[in-house]
């Protein structure tokens, strides 16, 4: 043991006369003593060369602070930006919940010492299945690209089938997952992952596409709405009855904070719903917000295909009293290993908490009316922007929260554009000139609620500059 | 000495199901309407909406007020233990979550960060994580990490993509099409192996707790792509082998991945690259001490040699001279296994925790582990009903050891599980058993990490003497347990099968209706 060292305030054991005393419990001479079964040509030679510790906790503040004075934020500024990762309100009261030590540190406890954990669990799935109109939800995956994926392949286990249709424009950022999952062609489970165009007037699916595309072989049909950018498919029953015909699974991803407004999508035929969680109460968190969900009808051939952890409401031995337990666990990889339904692990469960609150306060009116505000506010700002001369909204009519704008008339990239607003406090939309190049110099922007109309307002006579400089 | 046992009693609201509560009408959050000058500009969103996508029928969600959805869960929250109690949960070291980190993570220049904004304006998460980076290579001898994987497991499958992208590389892929792993090697890495499309070849233990060397050797084959491996494994075996494990793989032509979920006994001890791994995996949310928050968000931090980080998946994040940058442009790379690049939050507080641990204290948490757990070894070993594994090595075990309640269950009829509902009877969180299948019978293993004091685990231990000895005197009560906590023992039956399940409450409500009707 070394000499006398200053007990560390994260270690109640890191005082000397401590250590001794368990040492001398257990008849050991020293700690030292205790890694006998490392060999001596495993261990590292020499002391670890790390920064200097930081261990008063002043100290440790102030380098952080001084590390994050760096970042500019979406508060501090005027952002734009969407794309997978959105600037919605969080409520106050999300913040509270999620930063209450007894969910920030449970791990996994017993269905009835974590009963509240468990049943905020429950009421997350409970509310997630009334806004998609679904009565099986899972508990999260780690995005929506990810909840993708596992649908993609239990789609491709229900079906026997080795291709999946993915209707376009995508989000490359969630494609590249669903790419990961859907394994190369070298591998004996590969799913081909087919494209499906969209027509480049309207922003919808071509459905002709579609249908020279489907076949024996289709294992599902994936769209979006709103889609990535932003459009809501006004075809989406189509696509799930001709899905359906061929005998292929239907995929639908939404963005549930649309819900209020839009239709469930198991009433245009979804089979298996899947979505982001983030908006609803989780900050960006500079991406680390986001999560996902999947969803399907309560039927065997569907439940027995999840990956993920699945929380049921049960009896207790107490007449009339409830619980809630693990369901379907011997399905996952805990329970079966390589022979399991993919693999589960760590998720994103402490944001069901912020998610189940938001949907709880929101309520079915809270979600109405939220809906129509950012689909109003979003077209406001088309409309304004519509007016500057160079500018055009790519699809006009039709979108959700985003839309693509497009600086063709302008003479001037999408960077450029971007560099000279940051100058002005402005993020402007994701830039998809080289992602989408048939939308030429495009970018995509993402108004909300958070957005004022004088945000708006200032937005749009920051980009006349911008664009008349 | 005897060790007071506490009067405890969980929280118990009675707390109704968020569904059934409130009133029509009731609002809970409000928005702003739009102005005249929007609706006039824009038009009015019943008429912005397609008709055919518009919602007819309401979400059948609550109506309530803030504050009553405020005090709902909070009540919830007071009807979880966590680690409001001690919690000993094993493989998942359980670590102090500093309020520090939380305050900072919880900031608007994290909280309020969108990850395609300008580089520029992300300088300071950016150094954050460049800096961590470089904290991990230096406890692993790794040449880079990545923090995009979302668990530990997420982890796991990044090495599998990443052996992939490198198998295509060099012509392999498809032909190079098993991965071998342990028993004792943790679920994910079979699983996510498997869902990447390899065969799994899985190795039994033997005589000393881990697979022969002769094992290793008959499963490596020209079809080998890659090894995943955890070590020390969770009965506290650690492989003397294992720098030949490591060898007899790449001579074969395959990876070594080492999955360090179990790092907390090896910290500052030794480096995964200097026994020749190719690549390893820490979890932030266990060993870094970000918090479990029941499951996540966590990160697996997957770090490899310079002869991985092309197949890296994107971005990676770079500094050229003072500025920091993703980097996108990777050829090679397998791609994206998760959206963005990583739980930021997370990074951020398990960087905290290195600054505040510093090399000293990083290596003394190793210490302290390790010696907590063997001080539990000898205590635990002295109650009546219960044994560990591999009685026979008579060794100092890592900071974990598997232990067996399978002479009480022979001697009282109470099992592991039961044993588990009564401990929480005394406010400390329920141990970990073991993954399945399970080679002990009626397991249980605690890992006691560095964070408890000698009188918490004094108490923890104590917890378990009297639960064996009511076992012995009254097994009846120890099975009806727990009888402290807000909810009395559930009826696991119902969970499996497909009648009574509910995922929902829409479900219960139909099912039970169904049931109802006969």
């Amino acid at each position: 043991m070394t000499a006398a060292s200053t007990p560390h305030p994260y270690m109640a054991n890191s005082v000397d006369a401590l250590k001794r005393e368990m040492l001398d419990a257990i008849g050991a001479e020293s700690v030292a003593d205790l890694f006998e079964q490392i060999p001596a040509d495993h261990r590292l030679r020499r002391p670890l060369n790390l920064p200097p510790s930081l261990s008063s906790e002043s100290e440790l503040r102030r380098h952080l602070i001084a590390m994050l004075r760096k970042n500019q934020t979406c508060e501090a500024n005027l952002s734009f930006l969407g794309a997978g990762c959105w600037q919605h309100h969080v409520p106050a009261v999300c913040d509270e919940l999620v930063r209450r030590t007894e969910w920030l540190t449970s791990v996994f406890g017993s269905p009835m010492s974590d009963h509240g954990r468990n049943q905020a669990w429950f009421e997350f799935c409970s509310q997630i299945g009334e806004l998609v109109n679904m009565d099986m939800v899972g508990l999260p995956v780690y995005s929506w690209g990810c909840a993708v994926g596992h649908a993609i392949r239990m789609a491709s286990r229900i079906t026997g089938r080795h291709e999946v249709l993915i209707v376009r424009p995508t989000d490359p950022e969630r494609l590249a997952v669903i790419r990961s999952y859907c394994e190369p062609s070298e591998m004996p489970g590969h799913i081909e992952a087919k494209l499906v165009g969209f027509d480049r007037r309207a922003g919808g699916i071509d459905l002709a596409d579609l249908s020279g595309k489907l076949s024996s072989a289709t294992a599902a049909v994936y769209f979006e709405v709103p889609s990535y950018l932003g459009m809501i498919e006004v075809q989406a029953a189509e696509i799930a009855r001709l899905a359906r015909a061929n005998g292929a699974e239907t995929i639908v991803g939404v963005d549930p904070i649309s819900l209020g407004v839009l239709a469930a999508p198991a009433d245009y035929g979804a089979d298996i719903v899947v979505g982001t969680t983030q908006p609803l109460g989780v900050h960006m968190n500079c991406g680390g917000g986001v999560g996902g969900f999947i969803a399907t009808r309560d039927e065997e051939v569907y439940a027995r295909e999840y990956p993920s952890l699945m929380i049921s409401i049960t009896d207790t031995v107490k007449e009339g009293e409830f619980g809630f337990g693990l369901s379907l666990f011997h399905q996952t990889s805990y329970g079966m290993r390589d022979k399991g339904k993919d693999w589960t692990g760590n998720s994103v469960y402490l944001w069901t908490i912020a998610n189940a609150a938001y949907m709880a306060l929101l309520g079915p009116q809270g979600f109405a009316d939220l809906g129509a505000l950012i689909v109003e506010r979003a077209h406001y700002a088309a409309a304004l922007l519509a007016r500057i001369p160079g500018v055009r909204i790519a699809f006009p009519s039709g979108f959700f929260k985003e839309f693509v704008v497009t600086f063709d008339g302008t003479g001037k990239s999408v960077a450029d554009i971007n560099r000279a607003l940051l100058a002005r406090g402005i993020f402007g939309g994701k830039d998809l000139s080289a992602e989408l190049p048939e939308l030429g110099h495009s970018a995509l922007y993402c108004v909300t609620e958070i957005h004022a109309e004088e945000d708006i307002e200032r937005f749009a006579g920051a980009l006349r500059e911008v664009v008349a400089s | 000495m005897r060790v007071k046992l506490r009067d405890y009693h969980a929280a118990r609201w009675d707390e109704p199901v968020v569904m059934t509560m409130g009133r029509p009408g009731r609002r809970g959050h409000l928005f702003p309407a739009s102005s005249e000058r929007v609706r006039q500009a824009a038009g009015a969103a019943a008429d912005l909406l397609p008709a055919a996508m518009r919602r007819r029928n309401s979400p059948a969600l609550p109506e309530l007020s803030e504050p009553e959805v405020l005090r709902h869960y909070l009540h919830l929250a007071q009807e979880t233990q966590g680690m409001m109690g001690i919690s000993l949960f094993g493989t998942c070291t359980m670590k102090h979550n500093a309020p520090v980190n939380e305050a900072i993570a919880a900031r608007p220049k994290i909280a309020e960060l969108h990850p395609c904004q300008d580089e520029d304006t992300l300088q300071g998460v950016l150094e954050i994580i460049h800096s961590f980076d470089a904290i991990l290579r230096e406890l692993s001898g790794m040449d880079q990490f990545v923090f995009q994987a979302g668990g530990g497991a997420d982890a796991s499958y990044t090495h599998c993509c990443v052996t992939r992208a490198w198998l295509a590389a060099r012509g392999e892929l498809g032909k190079r099409d098993e991965i071998v792993t342990t028993i004792q090697t943790h679920p994910c890495n079979p699983a996510t192996a498997a869902a990447a499309g390899f065969k799994v070849v899985t190795l039994m233990l033997e005589e000393n707790g881990y697979p022969s060397l002769e094992a290793l050797r008959a499963a490596v084959s020209e079809r080998t792509a890659a090894l995943m491996v955890v070590n020390p494994d969770d009965m506290g075996i650690y492989n003397p082998q294992i720098k030949d494990w490591v060898r007899i793989v790449h001579e074969a032509g395959g990876l070594c991945f080492y999955d360090h979920a179990n790092f907390n006994g090896v910290m500052g001890k030794l480096r995964a690259r200097e026994l020749g791994f190719d690549a390893c995996m820490y979890m932030l949310h266990k060993t870094f001490g970000a918090p479990k928050g029941g499951g996540g968000p966590a990160v697996g931090a997957y770090g490899c040699s310079a002869e991985l980080a092309p197949f890296l998946p994107v971005p990676v994040v770079v500094r050229d001279g003072a500025r920091y940058r993703l980097d996108h442009n990777r050829p090679q790379s397998c791609g994206k296994i998760r959206e963005f690049f990583g739980n930021v939050p997370q990074i951020v507080k398990a960087y905290a925790w290195a600054r505040s641990m510093g090399a000293e204290g990083i290596t003394q948490a190793s210490d302290l582990s390790v010696l907590a757990n063997n001080y539990m070894d000898r205590k635990l070993s002295d109650i009546r009903g219960v044994t560990r594994s591999h009685p026979h090595i008579d060794k100092w075990r890592m900071e974990m050891t598997r232990f067996s309640l399978d002479r009480l269950k022979q001697d009282t009829g109470v099992s592991a599980v039961e044993v588990q509902n009564r401990m929480v009877d005394f406010g400390v969180d329920a141990y970990w058993l073991s993954h399945e299948p399970w080679l002990v019978p009626e397991p249980f293993t605690p890992e006691a990490g560095e964070m408890y004091s000698k009188e918490d685990l004094d108490y923890w231990i104590a917890v378990i003497a009297r639960v064996c000895e009511e076992a012995y005197a009254d097994p009846a009560f120890v099975k009806a347990a727990p009888h402290s906590q807000p909810i009395h023992q559930i009826k696991s039956a119902p969970l499996e099968d497909p009648k009574r399940w509910a995922m929902t409450w829409r479900a219960h409500v139909k099912k039970r209706a169904a049931a109802m009707q006969g």
